[in-house]
């Protein structure tokens, strides 16, 4: 993955930007160009809170190139509050820990770096959500 | 004599705060059992230790987001983002774009990183106060974060922890605490360095204490006190710079301050010595407490060397935003202790 690939990418990396339908106000994740509910081809951006809800989850041993040293880890499908489903790794989280239904929210984290001296890949990542403070 | 105290033109104070701190600890036992034996007295009772996927971007992001919670401002609006650390993830590359960005700030900010040993992130919230109190910009963000460094068997093994705190400066009357004054002073102390491709630091030993850690951040704390009129009984709490328990508690008392003063503000014990990071997290557990008319002193210490002494009054708004985002102690309860392999792990330290 090259430097101005991931580059495209950061609204979507960093802010968890997607996109609503002018039309309907469905909301997508990742951005498309054409509404997956009613085909209206009219989009503005629309930033997810990046509270979810784990929906299903599996963990990775053999992982793909950039992502050795992070293994074995958890990978889930993340439910957000406004509806998407979302893939992502889970971080900060025991093995035992992860389940079905858990809290998560949404965190930027190291991703991926190609080598010690390349560019290093921030993004989004999903850890058990810190409950709000209680005076 | 003239008075050293710096204010700028239109009157600041803090708009937002956040803290981070990473969930791994490494207990300072550890250490000693790698390296000393289970004799070994312990600076600390342990310290906090970065995952494999966080850096100081990271953890920067996080505490930059807590902040912008508590100001309850359109991030847009902010002027500058400031990152002081030692641990930047590039040499050449400023971490303050890339938390620019993920912090949903305009493209129209001034964005760079501070280097000044443990006072980086202090001097990056003296020129968030030039820049907001001069007018050219409505909120400035200056963050103090690091992944210390510490080489294997070092003293500083004991303490070289990870974390920090960011803080949004605004108008005076948006402000949780408004700033009464600040003092720079700073000398040519060559206490500890590290020199360029070097992995870890040097430092002097003893020579810490003495003419660089006591002398810097008294002389800093009684400039303030004398030009403001003020003495150790006008603070309910002192934040100083805690490389340890020992240095800051000594410091504190000789400036004539009480052990409950100092309590809520020392946090060395629980995460160690987050370097840039560490007086502005203590400022954010005494801000996550504070009470409207509270007077706060911050004083922080950088080697090669010097101190930012900075005297906050809280205000009525601190009430409301103290629990907008995730408080500083409940960082510090969200911890989960690691062995030393797993740390020599986490720090990349295995050889290939």
């Amino acid at each position: 993955m090259n430097a101005p690939h991931t580059w495209r990418q950061q609204a979507q990396r960093y802010l968890l930007e997607g996109v609503q339908c002018t039309a309907c106000d469905h909301r997508m994740f990742p951005p498309r160009a054409v509404c997956t509910e009613c085909g209206a081809a009219s989009m503005r951006p629309h930033r997810f809170c990046g509270g979810g809800e784990v929906y299903s989850y599996s963990f990775v041993y053999h992982p793909p190139a950039g992502h050795e040293e992070f293994a074995p880890y958890p990978v889930a499908l993340v439910r957000l509050d406004e509806g998407p489903l979302v893939a992502a790794q889970l971080t900060d989280v025991a093995t035992d820990d992860v389940a079905i239904g858990l809290r998560v929210e949404m965190v930027t984290r190291r991703v991926r770096e190609d080598s010690a001296d390349g560019v290093i890949v921030y993004g989004y990542k999903f850890r058990p959500a810190i409950p709000p403070a209680r005076r | 004599m003239p008075s050293h105290l710096m204010r700028p033109v239109r009157e600041v104070g803090i708009a937002g705060y956040g803290a981070y701190v990473p969930r791994y600890r490494l207990p300072a036992s550890e250490v000693g059992r790698m390296w000393e034996g289970s004799e070994a007295a312990l600076p600390i009772r342990e310290k906090s230790v970065a995952g494999l996927d966080e850096d100081v971007v990271t953890m920067s992001i996080e505490a930059g987001r807590n902040a912008v919670r508590r100001a309850g401002i359109d991030p847009s609006q902010i002027g500058a983002v400031w990152v002081g650390s030692e641990s930047h993830p590039y040499a050449v590359k400023p971490t303050g774009t890339i938390v620019a960005e993920a912090l949903g700030v305009s493209e129209y900010t001034l964005a760079a990183d501070w280097q000044f040993a443990c006072k980086a992130g202090t001097e990056a919230l003296q020129a968030a106060i030039a820049l907001t109190g001069s007018g050219m910009a409505e909120y400035a963000l200056a963050i103090g974060m690091d992944i210390a460094q510490a080489r294997p068997g070092d003293a500083l093994e004991y303490t070289a922890g990870a974390g920090g705190a960011a803080i949004i400066m605004g108008p005076a009357e948006e402000s949780i605490a408004i700033l009464e004054g600040s003092v720079s002073f700073v000398t040519d102390t060559p206490d500890f360095w590290r020199r360029q491709h070097e992995r870890y630091p040097q430092h002097g030993s003893r020579f810490t204490g003495e003419p660089a850690y006591f002398r810097h951040v008294a002389q800093a704390a009684s400039d303030v006190f004398e030009a403001l009129g003020t003495s150790a009984d006008d603070y309910a709490h002192v934040v100083l710079h805690q490389p340890n328990q020992k240095f800051p508690s000594r410091a504190a008392a000789e400036l004539g301050f009480r052990p409950e003063q100092v309590a809520r503000g020392l946090l060395s014990n629980d995460i160690g010595n987050t370097y840039a990071g560490a007086t502005m997290l203590g400022l954010t557990a005494i801000l996550d407490q504070a009470k409207p008319g509270e007077r706060v002193l911050a004083v922080s210490f950088g080697s090669g060397a010097g101190s930012d002494a900075f005297s906050f009054r809280v205000t009525d708004r601190v009430r409301e935003r103290q629990y907008a985002a995730v408080t500083t102690r409940q960082y510090i309860e969200r911890r989960v202790p690691i062995d030393y392999a797993t740390y020599t792990r986490y720090r990349r330290q295995l050889a290939e």
